[in-house]
């Protein structure tokens, strides 16, 4: 990791996104429409509980056998005439990419849309490396023009309206009219990208479903970019984190039908694109070479616990984010992750470290949306909390990078009076008594109360407490 | 070459000892989905008219005039194919005399990119069959008629035969034994090339082709 000018901070960021009038107007329309629509497409309530059932089945069922899995992924892709190599960090990824693509004297890459390759920071890698490596689906093309990182992890450029695209194409792109029109700048990037397919030495891809049992890789698209990259250059370079194996061909199509109606409400995307192999003999095209780059980079830590590992289900959907009442607010930027939104607050801190990312960790209300929604039945919310604990543990160790690191001795200190105090009958009741009467006198606009009346307004203390009022009326102890 | 990371991942892996899920998972709900023989070209052609698919309808013996008619009518001034299958014979005697050029891809992508990225208008395939629930087409490429065809000119058409839709894509694989036979590249064609990337709003023919026209040969009646 490059050194960064400073930590991340999700409660300054996110204050700085809601102060943003157009940013919350642009999430907030797409939010609504994606939650609606996508609430049409499993209507039918038995139908949406048995294939959800089966999807976190097969995805559950995979990662309690991942390293199996995986073995007979790379066998059979080999078979295949798929190159397969493996990498621990985000580092070496970005070297056997780029190891690659010197092999061939490659200078120019198109890219289709992979998530992978935002943890690697690929672009930015390739071109430090003089490589042009230019992001071929739409929403990443634009946020690529504006210097911009994924706001959304299947809509990348949501936070983008169409005045702002049109002033971006007008700035970057030679001889771009000025249109507000969504179908003629649609139209500008396919005349730009299709001179790319045509010119690049490379395309990479990410996967979505990686079969053990035949070594297929399978692309979900709708633009075609997907296709034009894996299929026009010469050589194909597919990215993947190790969890995206499935062990049989028949797991896919109820992945596939997950995926597409939970992500954008579709029934099925324009191409499913199934990858078997490089050009094979008389074949007339299709890339020469086909690599396949297999990345750890923190998730085999997320395995080793038995419920941490659920987050490694994850199919890279969205809905828990469609369905996050903070990221609707706040939009993508604001966690400073390249996974935002719900799955985010669980992938992001295990990978940099629960100490690190706490902040992500606290902003949510535990309101359940994410879970409830979550088409392979992560339980998201409860490893949110999962993960709070462990930033806060006192001490010990576990598979949970950055563990106690979190800990305020101030709050751990209020920690152990509360639980004194409550198990201690004479103790309580004096301390009711001191709040009762009292509780108004504390200064709720200094730290450490602050923290909280900063935004809320500070409780106010009843007169009598519940324990008294109850005695009066004759009510008994249990 | 040895290989340090892998070793050291699938070592991590196998390390961990979560507890087997009881059961297998139950597919009986991917079964219920399968769309009844009778009703499967309307389901299919209802899906994908709905993403801007469009269809010819016609049977065996008329199709390629079918095709030659629509081509003339549209303005397409050429068609690549790829030669060799039953389906480019028949089209070959239809085109014959047409001013609809039919253009051979009968050689590699090298020598091909030009023609088939900036001199053809249209691409024609063949398909495997359909699939009823979800709509879409099932495509395999072979030697005889490459990948690119179904992707890079403008307009692709499509021959189905109606008689080959499976009630849905999971029931496609089960009764052909795809996970024995996969092909170097399968796919699932449903439309025209789309996306919604700015402000969600629908745009047609972002990359690949910007018509999708699905030639469908029904029984006759």
């Amino acid at each position: 990791m490059s050194a960064e000018p400073r930590p991340p901070d999700f409660r300054r960021a996110s204050a700085a996104a809601l102060a943003d009038g157009q940013l919350r107007a642009n999430f907030r329309r797409a939010m609504d429409g994606l939650t609606s629509k996508r609430a049409a497409q499993f209507a039918d309530p038995v139908e949406w509980r048995d294939l959800r059932a089966l999807g976190a089945a097969i995805r559950a069922r995979t990662l309690v056998r991942l390293p199996e899995h995986l073995a007979r992924l790379e066998a059979r892709c080999r078979e295949n005439g798929i190159a397969v190599r493996w990498a621990e960090t985000t580092g070496e990824a970005n070297a056997i990419v780029l190891e690659i693509l010197r092999r061939h004297g490659a200078t120019r890459v198109v890219k289709g849309k992979s998530m992978v390759s935002e943890e690697m920071h690929l672009n930015d890698f390739l071109e430090r490396n003089g490589i042009e490596s230019l992001e071929s689906d739409l929403g990443e093309y634009i946020i690529q023009l504006d210097g911009e990182t994924p706001s959304h992890i299947i809509m990348p450029a949501i936070h983008k309206n169409r005045g702002q695209i049109a002033k971006l194409f007008g700035r970057r792109i030679r001889d771009a009219e000025y249109t507000e029109d969504v179908d003629a700048l649609t139209a500008i990037a396919r005349r730009v990208l299709r001179r790319k397919f045509f010119e690049a030495d490379a395309g990479i891809s990410g996967v979505n479903f990686a079969v053990a049992e035949t070594g297929t890789l399978c692309l979900v698209e709708n633009e075609g970019n997907g296709r034009m990259s894996t299929h026009v250059p010469p050589v194909h370079i597919a990215l993947m984190g190790i969890e995206k194996v499935v062990p049989r061909l028949e797991d896919v199509p109820p992945l596939y039908s997950l995926l597409t109606r939970s992500a954008t409400a579709q029934p099925i995307t324009t191409y499913f694109n199934m990858i078997g192999g490089p050009r094979g003999p008389g074949e007339k095209d299709g890339p020469r070479e086909v690599h396949l780059v297999i990345l750890d980079n923190g998730r085999s830590r997320m395995h080793a616990d038995p419920a941490l590992q659920a987050t490694l289900r994850c199919i890279r959907c969205g809905a828990c984010m469609n369905h996050c009442p903070v990221y609707a607010r706040v939009g993508g930027h604001a966690y400073e992750a390249v996974y935002p939104g719900p799955i985010g607050k669980l992938v992001t801190p295990q990978t940099e470290g629960v100490d690190r990312r706490a902040d992500l960790l606290e902003a949510s209300s535990l309101c359940g949306a994410c879970g409830e929604v979550c088409p392979v039945g992560i339980p998201i919310p409860e490893l949110i909390v999962r993960l709070r604990t462990e930033a806060a543990a006192p001490g010990g160790t576990s598979a949970v990078l950055g563990r106690g690191g979190a800990r305020h001795r101030l709050e751990s200190l209020a920690w152990r009076v509360w639980s004194a105090v409550l198990s201690r009958p004479r103790l309580y009741r004096a301390a009711a008594l001191a709040a009762t009467r009292l509780g108004r006198l504390v200064p709720a606009g200094l730290p450490p109360l602050s923290a909280w009346t900063r935004f809320r307004s500070a409780p106010r203390p009843a007169r009598r407490s519940m324990q008294e009022l109850a005695d009066e009326e004759g009510i008994p102890d249990a | 070459m040895p290989d340090g990371s892998r070793e050291r991942i699938l070592a991590r892996l196998s390390r961990g000892s979560s507890p087997e899920p009881a059961g297998e998972p139950d597919f009986a709900v991917m079964a219920r989905r399968a769309v009844r023989p009778e009703e499967r070209y309307a389901s299919l052609r209802r899906a994908m008219e709905a993403v801007r698919a469009e269809f010819l309808e016609t049977n065996e013996d008329d199709w390629a005039g079918r095709v030659r008619a629509f081509a003339e009518a549209e303005g397409i001034r050429s068609i690549a194919y790829g030669p060799g299958t039953d389906a480019a014979g028949r089209l070959e005697s239809s085109f014959r005399g047409s001013p609809v050029r039919l253009v051979r891809y009968d050689r590699p992508i090298e020598e091909m990119k030009g023609t088939l990225f900036d001199a053809v208008d249209a691409g024609f395939t063949t398909t495997r069959g359909g699939i009823a629930d979800t709509g879409g087409l099932i495509l395999w490429p072979t030697p005889e008629e490459p990948r690119l065809l179904s992707l890079v000119p403008p307009v692709h058409l499509a021959l189905l035969d109606a008689a080959r839709i499976h009630g849905s894509f999971w029931q496609a694989m089960r009764d052909e034994g795809w996970a024995h036979r996969m092909p170097p590249n399968a796919l699932l064609v449903s439309g025209p090339s789309k996306t919604a990337d700015i402000e969600q709003t629908l745009a047609y023919g972002v990359h690949g082709p910007k018509r999708l026209v699905v030639v469908a040969i029904l029984p006759r009646a």
